[in-house]
């Protein structure tokens, strides 16, 4: 293939796709690594995306990642093969990560329009070590030869990318294997097989068949149950061949793949003429690989499948979709709601009229469910951190996922990710101490780190719990005064506020700079990271018990169910998860006190009002109470007992932020954003934490 | 400073635009805004009041599922309120991606005024005319032009007075 194929759309497939990969083989990894042995499902999958790896990175040319891949691949191929015993399966862990992460580099400079220039030798070359010791320890041949004998084979293969990779047409030799089902019933398998075989003769150069003997009768029934192999060796490409061979007659099945392992083709050859002799005993173990290639083949054409119904699509489109979708909802509104209609009996364009409208909702509905993706996979990467860095530091750390599901703007997910490494290294490096520490200190010997997501009134709140020997106050007080942050004296400023000093630029109490924190730059990044998404950030902690870190994700595009309710012309929205009750007051049940505060008794409770109409200044025909209705909201324990005129309905809403104009020129209280109702209206979303102020 | 820089490259860009004003009425007087600023003209829509904002912050209105604040330029400028009517339009504008819709009381046209025939505003009063960056003679009549950058972003200030 010359270079001229690679364009754009094809160099990104490539990285998409190996990135997706990447990602899932490192899922897979560090999840068997916890369970410290590899079951044969991740065995499998682990060799099937290394091969798909392998394959799409040499035809992408880049020699580097497809060497790797393959070295990789090989590995995993005797793990799955010879199921060997004593595999020391951390130091595997180690060694697939660390090509795990060559890999993703790669992809990276790729991606950045570089030259994906990383030398992978010295890795493959431990690869290798590896590969021969397992193996070693499994068939007990002496090691050198075993050594000797896998790197020629490599080397082989690596000459062989090459000249793959150059030419298609003038690789030499091509070996195929080819597996051909016939027709159910159609008679005379064998030959049929013989047929086939006689037309490819003059493009192999070699080939072998199972079943051998052709001539035999019993071999048709073989050939019907068990399908017809070949094994071919030739200079044409596989188009080629599989033209060939889809023009067999009463061709039911044809899987024809690439076999890269000359060694195979060897193995095969002496099997086959075991099974001339009639050794049953052999049969099983040659049908297994067959098995398992006819399964890779299945499972490639799905993962095909698979990639063609994910397509990548550019944010800004989706931002266009969702204002034109916002702006056909307004135009059916005015259609269906036309005052030219009025007093019409409409029978026909009433029906036509209520179709149009669940359409445009249920297209309103997915336009705004397309641009949310589940936190899961940005948790799920935590992991590898963790893993990570309790290595390097011999801590044991436990990371505990919550609210995986919770669902973010795709644009917050991007922003959030490399702050919440940051913080988790953090907790790692400075929070949770050392396993012999705390035992000393009567805790549990592994730390625990809680990550943890959850939907607090429409805003989306992301957790860092960790469990180690939280803040030390005199030390972050000490730093505060030696670089001039803070000039109160110590009883003048509270603990909490002791605490969100370290996120001001510069500031690192770790005496130590070590690998992973400790430069006072990554506080400030994650709050300059959060604070661009809108975010807030605040820090608690206890001495000795650990420390919490929550990040307050705005409501920027976040879906949230909202209760609408209208005080005089204007409508709120108010977050349905604040809401307890609701309902409409008996003037029995009203208080106010010598202040003038009006209260409400509830159930023998006493709860606050507040009139909505009277704080935001809106006219309104409804102020005795007994004539409205009262919402009766929760936020953090506390209570409040909202007053409006009435209840409009219930909706899911896309939250959207006041235009920066209002927001920048003061800060309403209160209200937390705006969205727009399905008749085009806009509703001013409540921030039920900022009203209880 | 930058900002500057900016708005000067826009204006290098926008040549055929240059010199172009869209005039609007307001009671007795004629006002002028650059048209390379102007998004589009519509007409009145239902706005949606937003509280704790000074008098001439309308609200926001929604302009094709994008929200914009509307301000209403007459009490901007301290003139008395005037009822909407179906002359009232909105001309939305848009400068350095800040969008705001002006509640004016009537457009009128597009019109051309050479740099030469702008003079720059007399100065009369220390608060006086600080939003009118020059005054355009066409015929016989005058034109304020407006300084939009100051009738947007000059708010922090005003705001703080006035609350």
């Amino acid at each position: 293939m010359s270079s001229q194929y690679i364009n754009e759309p094809m160099l990104d497939l490539f990285i998409f796709e190996s990135t997706q990969l990447i990602e899932q083989m490192e899922l897979l990894v560090i999840s068997n690594e916890k369970s410290s042995s590899y079951d044969s499902d991740a065995i499998n999958e682990i060799f099937r995306i290394m091969h798909t790896i392998k394959g799409s990175s040499a035809m992408m040319l880049y020699n580097n990642i497809s060497g790797l891949a393959h070295s990789m691949e090989d590995l995993f191929f005797v793990l799955r093969e010879d199921k060997p015993q004593d595999v020391n399966y951390s130091e595997l862990s180690d060694l697939v990560l660390e090509g795990i992460d060559f890999i993703k580099l790669e992809i990276a400079k790729i991606r950045n329009g570089d030259e994906a220039d990383g030398e992978p030798s010295e890795l493959n070359k431990r690869l290798k070590v590896f590969h021969s010791k397992i193996k070693g320890q499994n068939i007990n041949v002496t090691i050198g030869n075993e050594v000797n004998s896998q790197e020629r084979s490599t080397l082989e293969n690596q000459q062989y990318y090459i000249s793959k990779v150059k030419t298609n047409l003038t690789a030499s030799k091509n070996i195929f294997e080819a597996t051909i089902h016939f027709e159910p019933d159609c008679g005379m398998e064998n030959l049929r097989a013989f047929s086939v075989v006689n037309d490819l003769q003059e493009l192999v150069e070699e080939y072998y068949h199972i079943p051998q003997d052709l001539d035999n009768e019993d071999s048709a029934s073989v050939i019907c149950e068990q399908g017809f192999t070949l094994l071919l060796k030739t200079p044409y490409s596989f188009d080629e061949i599989h033209k060939v061979l889809v023009q067999t007659f009463s061709l039911k099945n044809l899987q024809l793949t690439q076999v890269e392992n000359s060694e195979l083709f060897n193995d095969l050859q002496n099997e086959s003429h075991f099974l001339l002799g009639d050794s049953p005993l052999k049969i099983p173990a040659v049908l297994g690989r067959e098995d398992l290639f006819t399964n890779q083949g299945e499972k490639e054409s799905l993962l095909a499948a698979a990639q063609q119904i994910i397509i990548s699509v550019s944010v800004a489109k989706l931002d266009q979709l969702m204002d034109l979708v916002g702006e056909m909802v307004i135009a059916e509104a005015m259609v269906t709601q036309n005052p030219d209609l009025k007093g019409l009996e409409l029978n026909n364009f009433d029906k036509a009229a209520r179709q149009l409208r669940k359409i445009t909702s249920e297209l309103q509905d997915i336009v705004m469910s397309v641009r949310m993706v589940p936190l899961a996979g940005t948790f799920q990467k935590m992991n590898r951190t963790v893993r990570d860095m309790c290595k390097k530091l011999n801590k044991e750390v436990r990371l505990q996922l919550l609210g995986q599901e919770t669902e973010v703007d795709k644009n917050i997910i991007e922003h959030i990710s490399d702050p919440l490494m940051h913080l988790i290294r953090n907790s790692i490096d400075h929070g949770i101490e050392m396993p012999s520490e705390r035992e000393a200190k009567g805790k549990f010997r592994i730390g625990t780190i809680t990550l943890e997501a959850k939907n607090a009134g429409g805003d989306v709140l992301i957790i860092i719990r960790d469990d180690g020997q939280g803040f030390n106050k005199d030390r972050i007080l000490a730093k505060a005064r030696e670089k001039g942050l803070i000039q109160e004296t110590e009883d003048q400023i509270k603990d909490k506020e002791i605490y969100n000093l370290i996120f001001l630029p510069g500031f690192s109490t770790n005496e130590t700079v070590t690998e992973f924190s400790g430069r006072g730059v990554g506080m400030d990044v994650v709050v300059k990271n959060i604070e661009a998404v809108g975010g807030a950030i605040t820090a608690d902690s206890v001495p000795g018990k650990g420390t919490t870190i929550t990040l307050k994700i705005p409501l920027t595009l976040a879906i949230i169910d909202g209760m609408n309710i209208k005080v005089g012309d204007s409508f709120y929205t108010i977050p349905t998860t604040a809401i307890k009750e609701s309902f409409r007051p008996k003037s029995t049940d009203l208080i106010v006190d010598p202040d003038n505060n009006e209260m409400m008794m509830v159930r023998g409770q006493c709860f606050p009002i507040l009139r909505l109409h009277r704080i935001y200044q809106v006219r309104t025909d409804v102020t005795e109470l007994t004539e409205g209705i009262i919402i009766m909201v929760e936020h953090d324990d506390k209570t409040l007992c909202i007053f409006a005129d009435e209840l409009i309905g219930q909706q899911q809403v896309v939250v959207k932020a006041l235009p920066d104009y209002i927001r920048n020129m003061k800060k309403v209280r209160g209200l937390a954003g705006c969205t727009l109702l399905g008749d085009g209206s806009i509703s001013l979303i409540l921030d039920i934490e900022g009203l209880m102020i | 400073m930058a900002d500057i820089v900016e708005l000067e490259a826009a204006d290098l860009t926008e040549d055929t635009q240059k010199g172009k004003f869209l005039t609007f009425c307001m009671g007795s007087e004629f006002y002028g805004i650059e048209i390379k600023y102007v998004t589009e003209i519509i007409g009145l829509q239902p706005i949606t009041e937003i509280p704790e904002m000074p008098e001439y912050i309308k609200g926001i209105i929604n302009l094709r599922g994008k929200i914009i604040p509307v301000m209403d330029v007459r009490l901007r400028f301290r003139k008395p309120y005037r009822e909407y009517n179906d002359r009232t339009c909105i001309v939305v504008i848009e400068i350095r991606e800040v969008s705001i819709g002006l509640i004016v009381d009537s457009v009128s046209e597009v019109i051309s005024i050479p740099d030469e025939e702008i003079v720059a505003p007399p100065n009369v009063a220390k608060d006086g005319n600080k939003y009118i960056k020059g005054i355009g003679k066409v015929g016989n009549d005058v034109k304020l032009l407006l300084d939009s950058d100051k009738l947007l972003n000059e708010t922090d200030l005003e705001t703080i007075n006035d609350l």
